[in-house]
């Protein structure tokens, strides 16, 4: 394999990482208080939660991870720490996949 | 020390988010590997271009005879929502242009959801900080591991490990759910990607979730407008 692949996926997702680091630099603080700009991650992290929880590749799927997902959220619900989600869920999927 | 770590929750925290990340960066190794990439490509596949969507995505396209015309856009448009979490840490990742240039390597998608989920300005820089190191050492020693001996440990999603992303992104966005107008643009963003996932192309539905904020973005412009 040669190298311009390996350099032009590198460089692009550094640069579109430096891309919005120096967009923010730019941005006049006041506009960026009075947008609450911290609230456009909530929307993509849900976005991502859902996408990685109940799709593959371009199609819709229930499977492991859906119930994980659920145990997951009442963990959350009843502020369990971090590892035991981390550790539900992953165990949830597991097993569900070891008895299919 | 180990006391020490468990009692520091941000840390704790980071530590478990870099076991699953390692797991996953073994699996990526053997992946690129198998692509036809040689180690040194992918570790500075790893090394450069540090977000694991689009590096899993780049080698499985081009693994399966898709050529790198085919790899780029889609591990591009994966890597696009990178710009749109620095935007939203503009204070985080500030700094002299040096520390902005290595922050921004580290900007992500964990290292963006435990930031904004602490409550002040200094623990959100730290946990970015942790959050980063404990990602980038994962990411990068299982990338090393994977290339050169990962076949034996199999598939990541025997072990459960691809729910246990969404599951600490849930936990990681729920403190924020609490803010006006967060829980509206969550439920948009959520329908917004889910929606497109059939009728995009890859990283596409992810990209276009932040549509999900723009009524509360409007609304809270309007409310500072009037209160003037």
């Amino acid at each position: 394999m040669t190298w311009w692949p390996v350099l032009a996926v590198s460089g692009g997702a550094y640069g579109l990482k430096l891309l919005g680091v120096v967009l923010a630099g730019r941005l006049d603080p006041d506009l960026a208080e009075r947008w609450s700009l911290e609230t456009i991650v909530v929307p993509v992290l849900a976005g991502l939660i859902l996408v990685q929880t109940l799709t593959t590749a371009d199609r819709y799927v229930i499977d492991a991870r859906t119930p994980a997902l659920l145990v997951a959220a009442v963990l959350v619900w009843r502020q369990a720490p971090f590892v035991i989600i981390a550790i539900a869920a992953a165990g949830t999927a597991a097993i569900l996949r070891l008895i299919a | 020390m180990i006391g020490s770590m468990a009692r520091d929750p941000v840390l704790r925290n980071a530590l478990s988010l870099g076991v699953a990340t390692c797991v996953y960066a073994v699996s990526f190794g053997v992946l690129s590997v198998t692509a036809g990439f040689s180690v040194s490509q992918t570790c500075v596949l790893s090394l450069v271009t540090f977000t694991g969507a689009s590096q899993l995505t780049f080698v499985s396209v081009i693994g399966a005879g898709g050529g790198v015309a085919g790899a780029l856009p889609p591990a591009l448009l994966l890597a696009g929502r990178n710009a749109i979490y620095a935007l939203s840490l503009k204070q985080v990742v500030s700094g002299s242009w040096l520390r902005r240039a290595v922050r921004a390597q580290a900007v992500i998608d964990e290292t963006t959801a435990m930031a904004h989920a602490q409550p002040t300005l200094t623990a959100k820089r730290r946990a970015f900080d942790v959050t980063a190191v404990c990602m980038y050492v994962a990411w990068n020693s299982g990338t090393l591991a994977g290339a050169l001996a990962g076949q034996a440990l199999g598939d990541p999603r025997e072990y459960g490990l691809d729910a246990v992303f969404p599951a600490i992104f849930l936990a990681l966005i729920a403190p924020q759910l609490r803010r006006p107008g967060a829980p509206r643009a969550a439920v948009a963003g959520a329908i917004i990607a889910l929606a497109l996932v059939p009728l995009a192309p890859a990283g596409v539905p992810i990209l276009a979730s932040v549509l999900g904020a723009a009524p509360t973005l409007l609304a809270s412009r309007r409310r500072t407008g009037r209160s003037r």
